[in-house]
Parts: structure tokens; sequence; C-alpha cells
């Protein structure tokens, strides 16, 4: 699986291995993991690159002991990753959460499949959105990142180290099977970036890397500036609960982040986060009469149709659409002052999701006075750029154009 | 305070949460005093679990992570990883080392990774209220086996010896000298270091267990019932057995094998037998 290197940085990576391959570059120098599918590749590239890094890689027993060893990692001084899928990080929540309350950053990333329970190791779902938010037990806020592409896949896992440094929190990279498993062009950088950790803020101090004499005591319980369990005293654990919250709703302004693509003068939105991102863009793009050679609307607009028994060769007219797309980016926390400015225009916002249709509540919810039509897929297949736009036909009422071609 | 507590001990943290006659605050010292014999304070950090003995370092002016119930070995694997030049203290219990993180102590084992793991065998779920441990003998009547405990109590010294454990003790509350020593040699050990201590819980394993509440009886009672046995004598029940042919339990020093390589060693090794500069 050797990389094809140019003498620009370009390369042809899986998406997984640009992932392992960002890590490394953020400065990455520990990998504890267990292997699972889709996220397999992630772990085997760490399991030789990283040694060859000078980091240290450990094929652990289990994946909550993966996470574990992680944060002890961190705690030694090494930024610290590690990479798993459904089952896997259901097992690791406990950890995500011990995580959270300890301020430790850590990186973990989830490249989703099919749920629940064993359910489809080799397909692709956004099944994970809320358990990414919400998987530990507890009130705890944490910064989540959608990729949907291979070079978000390296880009993303470099800015989530940077995030979690920057706020002391566990980062979640919310990858899927279908940018996991896909292979694009990308630019990768050369050497390694100097990402700075910030010293304890917010709740906790001293909370020094270990071995700086500054006996930083890392307490899972409740706990005061010195690590003295406070899970006693509910006016003081009120009090943490809510610091520890606020860390992250408070700073959304440095860590929210979308992508806009013709929301100028859109009257349709549809809403994206994750793979799901590629055939939206794509139905934008279509409907825009963007020409764009990997797209290949034709094709897809005759198969179908046939799919539908349409005996004629028609095609579709979705150039009197104007839609646009907003690539939510940073899932968790929801960029609400980003989604609103962005569809400020729309009336209509479509959210395509490879789930039962999870964030789309988290949209209605912040675009209380628009038309929020959720589109759900499940079962492994990602949205057709067809499917989206015949959805927006649909909802939006303008009457099907149809052209008879020969 | 004395001058070994004020060396080892945060005042901030006191008064600590242990119960009256609690065998934690032996096993506290024994550690404190293994430290000081071996002169490396600055150099430890410990990693615990979650019950009662996982509160151990949680007073000491050391660098701690008191971490999640069971994976005290999972964190502490990942600190010595990052920081293989430090020593690494873990003090874990019965449930929280051989139940709930009975997998990541087969590991830890097999890989033969320098930890120094203190394990207090109390015998009891004490934090919780007395619930049957894996190590809760027959017969005895705790608060989830009403009609007396039907499992074989494990034995964790042997477990970790029949890995790739390489150094290998166990003593009780009643012997600190001992245990002392014991923790100063496995810290010193390089390689998986495991000292089980038997300890009492004189309020929750008190009398459902030994019959007895009183701390002191207990600990007496845990020199009658263990005999020393020594390493490389003839001993024809071997430091494996649960006991020996008079009905006692083993207690000394069971392995101690210094060319077994450890962990990391190997790592290196094979990284240098790859021909990749570190």
């Amino acid at each position: 699986m050797a990389a094809k290197e140019s003498k620009l940085n370009e390369v042809v990576l899986q998406g997984n291995e640009a992932c392992a391959k960002g890590a490394l570059y953020a400065g990455c120098r520990f990998f504890a993991g267990y292997p699972i599918t889709p996220s397999t590749e992630i772990i085997e590239m760490m399991s030789g690159e990283m040694q060859k890094a000078g980091g240290a890689f450990i094929q652990m027993e289990d994946e909550i002991g993966s996470a574990c060893a992680i944060i002890g990692a961190r705690w030694g001084g090494s930024k610290a990753m590690t990479a798993t899928s459904g089952p896997g990080y259901t097992l690791m929540q406990e950890a995500i959460g011990f995580a959270a309350v300890t301020e430790t950053p850590i990186v973990i990333v989830n490249v989703q499949r099919g749920g629940p329970s064993t359910g489809q190791p080799t397909l692709s779902s956004q099944q994970d959105v809320y358990q990414a938010r919400y998987g530990s037990h507890g009130d705890y806020e944490i910064i989540v990142l959608a990729p949907s592409s291979v070079q978000e896949m390296y880009d993303f896992t470099v800015r989530a180290f940077e995030l979690a440094e920057q706020y002391r929190t566990p980062v979640i990279l919310l990858a899927d099977e279908v940018v996991g498993h896909m292979r694009e062009k990308i630019v990768i950088k050369d050497g390694s970036k100097n990402i700075k950790s910030v010293k304890q803020q917010y709740v906790v101090s001293p909370q020094a890397d270990f071995f700086k004499g500054e006996f930083t005591t890392v307490e899972g319980q409740l706990h005061d500036e010195q690590g003295r369990r406070i899970g006693h005293i509910a006016n003081k654990s009120g009090e943490f609960i809510y610091n520890i919250n606020k860390k992250i709703t408070d700073n959304i302004d440095g860590i929210a982040d979308i992508t806009t693509y013709c929301m100028e003068d859109a009257d349709v939105a549809i809403v994206a986060y994750g793979s799901v991102a590629r055939p939206a863009l794509n139905a934008v793009k279509h409907a825009r009469g963007v020409k764009d050679d990997r797209i290949a609307p034709k094709f897809k607009i005759v198969k179908d149709l046939m799919t539908r028994g349409i005996q004629k060769t028609i095609k579709t007219d979705y150039s009197h659409l104007k839609v646009g797309l907003v690539k939510i980016n940073s899932v968790w926390p929801i960029p609400e002052d980003l989604l609103r400015q962005a569809t400020e225009r729309v009336d209509t916002v479509i959210v395509p999701e490879m789930n039962v249709g999870k964030y789309c509540r988290e949209v209605e919810r912040v675009l209380k006075d628009k038309k929020v039509i959720p589109m759900s897929k499940c079962g492994g297949d990602i949205h057709t750029p067809i499917e989206i736009l015949d959805k927006i036909l649909e909802v939006t009422g303008i009457e099907e154009e149809v052209d008879i071609n020969e | 305070m004395n001058k070994l507590y004020e060396k080892y001990i945060k005042k901030e943290s006191l008064p600590n949460l242990f119960c009256p006659g609690c065998g934690n605050g032996i096993i506290q010292i024994a550690a404190m005093d293994a430290m000081e014999k071996l002169n490396c304070k600055d150099d430890v950090a410990c990693v615990s679990g979650i019950g009662c003995s996982s509160w151990i370092p949680c007073y000491y002016k050391l660098d701690v992570i008191h971490s999640m119930h069971g994976r005290a070995l999972a964190f502490a694997e990942g600190l010595k990883l990052a920081r293989p030049d430090k020593k690494i203290l873990v003090f874990t219990g019965d449930g929280d080392c051989m139940a709930i993180g009975g997998n990541h102590l087969l590991h830890a084992a097999q890989r033969n990774i320098d930890l120094t793991v203190v394990m207090v065998n109390n015998y009891i779920y004490g934090m919780t209220g007395g619930q049957k441990s894996p190590t809760t003998p027959i017969g005895a009547k705790t608060k989830t086996s009403p009609f007396g405990c039907i499992d074989e109590p494990m034995n964790a010294c042997k477990l970790v010896m029949s890995l790739g454990a390489s150094y290998v003790a166990r003593w009780t509350t009643a012997h600190p000298v001992q245990l002392a020593k014991a923790i100063a040699e496995g810290m010193d050990h390089k390689g998986f270091s495991f000292i089980e201590v038997l300890s009492q819980c004189p309020v929750q394993a008190g009398k459902n267990v030994w019959g007895e509440k009183e701390p002191a009886k207990i600990m007496a009672k845990y020199k009658e019932v263990t005999y020393l046995y020594k390493l490389g004598s003839n001993d024809p029940t071997g430091a494996m057995a649960e006991k020996n042919a008079e009905g006692k339990i083993p207690i000394g020093l069971f392995k101690n094998d210094e060319n077994a390589q450890e962990y990391l060693e190997r790592v290196e090794a094979k990284l240098a037998e790859s021909g990749i500069a570190r």
C-alpha cells in the first residue's frame, strides 16, 4: 500500500492511510488500537510508521484498553490517538468520559460502519452521530469533526490534534467507511507540525504533564484545582459540570467550521456532513450546470430512471433548482450561528444522512423557522446525487420538468 | 507528621477516606518505604483503578492517574510506553484487577511489560458495601452470596506466573517489612512485577469472610493461615498451589526471573533487527 509520492507531495492515498499520515504530521507519537473493520488500515499503518517516527505503538487486548492507554500516554507527554469502528467505539465510551472529565487531549477516530451491534462491518453509515456526542454517561461536551474526502481525512486529523490540545478535550474524528476506504490524490506536508499544548486553564490546575514535579492528580471523580475529589459536595460538583461544558460551548466560534457552496443565491439548501456531503455537492454542481468530469450525471439519470421502470431515455431537468450546500465540518458542537447565517435566505433545508434521520433533528432545532426535511438512507448505500435532486423536486413542489429525447 | 510522611503525603489531601483498621494504610507506608529505599521518588508515577485500594496513591506527592474501574493496567501501559525511563507503580484490588480488569491483567503479564503492580486482596468488594469478589473464599456469605459463595477463589499469583510475569510475590499486611522489600524489589526489577497483599477489610469482609471484626485479630489470622514459601527450596507444594498439605497459603517471593526479556526490550530489539533507527 505504498503511496506514490511526487515532487509536489501529491500522493494517492486511501482515507484511512491519510488519517494515519495526518496524525504523524500533527506530532502524534503514541498509538494504541485493536483491529476492527473498516478502520483496520489505520492501525496497520501506525504499527510500522509510528515506530519509524520514533513513537510508540501497541496493539491492545481490546478497545477500552486502547482508549485508556492513549490517555495514559498523553499524561506521559506523547500526543496520542486510537482508531476504531462501531462496536469498538461503543466499548471506548467510558474512557471518553474519563478523558473529558480529566481534560486529557486525545484523538479518537471512528470509521463508522452500519449498526446496531455487529451490524454491517463492511458497509458505511452515519449511525454513530449521536453516540459521538452523547456516548459516555453524564453531562459533557465534546468536539466531533466529520471528514468527507481523503484530503479532509488528513487535514481534519491534524485539526483534531490542534483542537484537542487547545481545549484540553477528547476530539472525535467521525469518519465512515466511504471516506475511510476511498482513494484520492491529496496534498500532504513534510515534517511535523508543532502543536502547542495549552496548560490547563478551565477547570483544574496544575495539570502539567507528568514528571514535572507538580504532583498532578488525574482524577475521574469530580475534583477541585488540586485534583481532590469533590463528588460528595453538591455545589462544587455543579460548578465543575457547568465549567467542563462551558469550556466547549463558550468557545464554539473557535471550533465551528462549515463549508458553503452556491449558497449566495440558493433557494434550497442541502445540509450534509461526512461522506454524504459528496453526492450533495455533486447534486448542487449538476443543478448549477458545473462541469465536473467525475460526476457523470447523465449516466446516473438514465440508470436511475431505468430502475424505476421507465423505458424511454428521459432526462430530468434540474437546472431550474437553485440549490446550495452547507457542509458541516465540525458536527459537534453544532455550529448554530454559522448554520443560521449560511441558510439565511432559504426556506427549505434537506438533510441527507446515512441513518434513520438524526442530525436533521438538531438542524430543525437550530433552523426553527425553516422547513427542514430529513432524507434518511439506511442499509449501507450512500445517497446518489439524483436521489437528492429528486427529493428536492418532491419537497419544493416544483413540478418535474421532463425532456423526452428521441 | 514524621519525615517520611512529610516527604510523600500531600497534607492537604488528608484525612484519607479509609475505614478505621483498614489495611490500606500499611500498604501505603510500605510503598513509601520502598521508594525511599530506592531513592527514586522523582522517577515514579502511580496509576490506580477504582475501589478502596485504588485510593492509596491519591495521597502521595507524586503524579497519579486515579483511573477507571479495571483499567489501571491499560493506562499504566500507555504511560510506560510514553516514558520508558520512569517507574510506574500500579495499585489495584482483587475485583479491579481480576474481575473487571482481568483481560488487561492477562495481557500485561504476558507482555512482561515493566510495571510494578500491588494488588490489594481484601477478599471482598469493600467500597460498594461487601459483595463477593473473585477471591472471596468458598462458602463465605456476602451481600451477593447470601447462601455462601459457590465459586472457587481465583489465585492471582498463579495466574500471572503461568503467563509472563517475571517477579511475583505474595505478602500480607501482617508482614509490612517484607512487603516494603518486595515492592522495592519489584520496582527495581525490569519486567512485570506483581505483588499480592492479603489485606484486612474489617468492615465488609471481617465478620462474614474471617468470622472476625477486629483488624489486629484478622492480621494475626493471616500469620496463622500462611506459611513462608522459600524460592529455590524443594517445597513439594510449590508457589502456585492454593494451599499446602496443612491447609496454609504460601507467602513470600514466588518468582524472580532476571533473564526474562521485558516488553520494551523486545520492541527495541525487533526494531534494531529490522534496521529501523530510532
